[in-house]
């Protein structure tokens, strides 16, 4: 008898820690599920804010040309690059793969629309996240954590207007002209990779990309574009301009804009084809 | 261009409600709360702050002491009270009116908060570029005319990180100050420094206010520099006002918070 008092007590303390527990556990859960739709309608207000004032004067001419020659001009060498080995290993692939049932005339074509509706956009996208993207939300994350944009507000001068607005507007003009140039580096490695190295007639490689490719690939590509531009901007100025906790939370929000950017892109490119496509959707 | 730019956002605000210059008291801070989620962190701060004067708001860590600070700029909006700034409800301005009437002030960051992508010289033509519709000449010789005055026209050129902080502190003031704002607010502006340079920007926040005749507020909790600068002292506790006076005034207050700082910070002023 004189044991059971400890174990009658113990046992709803137990089920309150339990409770708690559970309490803990429940709470977790929810922020992880909600999370996306926190992030998604930080992203929404942010565009909102960024599409009011852009319209409001000043207009800063010189910061969007500084921004676009960051994210567009900046770009071209690694953007180039890139395009030069996809085009090439491109046409590695489908050259060995067309061989097996005599179809290697066609790897002019298909290179051509791989580029101009899919890995075009994608790719130049994805380069312009990491290079410009990156720093983006460094810059504007040092920015926030040494009070430099709570410096601008004191000055009367709207953060969103003089940071994120311009960069917003590089991103929709720079990314599809990047992506133009993937297009064309990319069919010129793929070129050259198909007809220097693998033997295929030039004229055929041209005629058959020319025969396939016309100015709806094309559009469908720089629609994209247009759509990675604003996204991967917008992300990346997102994490900047809310991040906190010193130089550590700067590295964290660069990470989280990094990984949501890669994300976000393949999303949307579904998103658009199935859009553009009219077909595919769930 | 620049011209047509800034006649534009005029004609496109409202005005602003006339302002009273010739009382006293600059800003009137009235029953200010400010909550986060159930934190309530300023519970109905009430203080005065006095034209041409220096006035710190002075506090242990975790009063509440920055909270007020960035109530007072309207870098949050206080979720009730009234901050009357020559006579001027500044925490019920908003849009155009809120960043016309934040040009009465000026802000001196902890850490400067100077731009570090630009030199020296473009961080304080920064507001005047903003705002004014100066020719380039008449930009660079303001900006010059005041780094002279702040004894850092020699910096002019160089970037924020190749300053010390006492020199960044200078040049802080020297932005601050460029569009002759009337009020100076300093957030903890000796924190981290070594006693010289805690000297030296407390001799700059009285240079900055009989050079240019402006109210000065100046959040710290570093008694040394209160008992140098200060002409008017309000003590916050837990967020709410427990004392206010002369230095001298405080040092005999009977709240006993405010008794217990003042005891630990072994000040005198004799």
């Amino acid at each position: 008898m004189t044991d059971a008092a400890p174990t009658a007590s113990a046992t709803p303390e137990k089920r309150s820690k339990l409770r708690a527990a559970g309490h803990d556990a429940g709470e977790w859960l929810f922020g992880v599920l909600l999370s996306p739709f926190v992030e998604i309608s930080a992203l929404f207000k942010l565009l909102w804010e960024a599409l009011f004032w852009g319209v409001r004067p000043p207009y800063r001419g010189r910061l969007f040309v500084e921004a676009m020659e960051f994210i567009g001009i900046g770009s071209i060498f690694l953007v180039s690059l890139t395009a030069v080995f996809v085009g090439g290993v491109l046409a590695l692939q489908l050259v060995d793969g067309f061989r097996d049932f005599g179809a290697e005339n066609q790897t002019g074509a298909v290179i051509g629309l791989a580029l101009a509706r899919e890995v075009g956009p994608v790719f130049a996208a994805l380069m312009v996240t990491s290079r410009a993207g990156s720093a983006m939300t460094t810059e504007l994350g040092s920015m926030r954590v040494t009070n430099q944009i709570d410096a601008l507000v004191t000055m009367a001068v709207n953060p969103v207007q003089y940071l994120v607005v311009p960069r917003l507007v590089a991103g929709f003009v720079m990314v599809p002209v990047l992506t133009m140039l993937f297009n064309v580096v990319g069919v010129m490695g793929a070129f050259f990779v198909a007809v220097a190295l693998l033997g295929l007639d030039p004229g055929v490689f041209m005629d058959r990309l020319k025969w396939l490719v016309d100015w709806d690939d094309l559009s469908q590509g720089l629609i994209k574009a247009m759509v990675f531009g604003v996204a991967v901007t917008l992300i990346a100025c997102r994490q900047g301009f809310y991040a906190e906790g010193g130089a550590a939370g700067v590295g964290r929000a660069t990470n989280r804009a990094v990984v949501q950017s890669a994300i976000a892109i393949l999303m949307l490119d579904y998103l658009v084809t199935s859009l553009v496509l009219g077909e595919g959707f769930f | 261009m620049k011209v047509f730019r800034n006649n534009l956002i005029r004609l496109t605000r409202p005005p602003l409600p006339p302002q009273v210059k010739d009382d006293a008291v600059h800003v009137r801070i009235r029953d200010v709360n400010k909550n986060y989620g159930d934190h309530h962190v300023l519970k109905g701060v009430s203080l005065d702050i006095y034209r041409g004067k220096t006035n710190l708001i002075i506090g242990p860590s975790g009063s509440g002491k920055t909270v007020l600070m960035r109530q007072l700029i309207r870098l949050e909006k206080p979720d009730s009270g009234e901050l009357l700034v020559n006579g001027v409800d500044f925490a019920k301005l908003e849009g155009l009116n809120l960043a016309a009437m934040r040009r009465t002030f000026g802000m001196v960051f902890q850490m400067s908060a100077l731009f570090d992508s630009m030199t020296v010289f473009d961080n304080v033509a920064f507001p005047v570029r903003e705002h004014t519709d100066l020719s380039r000449k008449e930009v660079r010789d303001r900006v010059m005319d005041r780094l002279s005055a702040l004894g850092v026209a020699g910096a002019a050129h160089k970037l924020p990180a190749q300053l010390s902080g006492g020199m960044q502190k200078r040049v802080a003031v020297a932005r601050a100050m460029i569009l002759e704002s009337e009020i100076l607010i300093y957030d903890e502006p000796t924190t981290g420094l070594d006693p010289i340079t805690t000297e030296m920007v407390d001799d700059l926040i009285t240079e900055a206010e009989e050079l240019f005749g402006v109210t000065s507020i100046v959040i710290s909790h570093d008694m040394a520099s209160v008992v140098r600068i200060a002409d008017h002292l309000s003590f916050l506790h837990l967020g709410e006002i427990t004392a206010t006076g002369t230095p001298q005034e405080l040092l005999h207050s009977e709240h006993p918070a405010t008794a217990e700082f003042m005891r630990a910070s072994r000040i005198s002023l004799d």
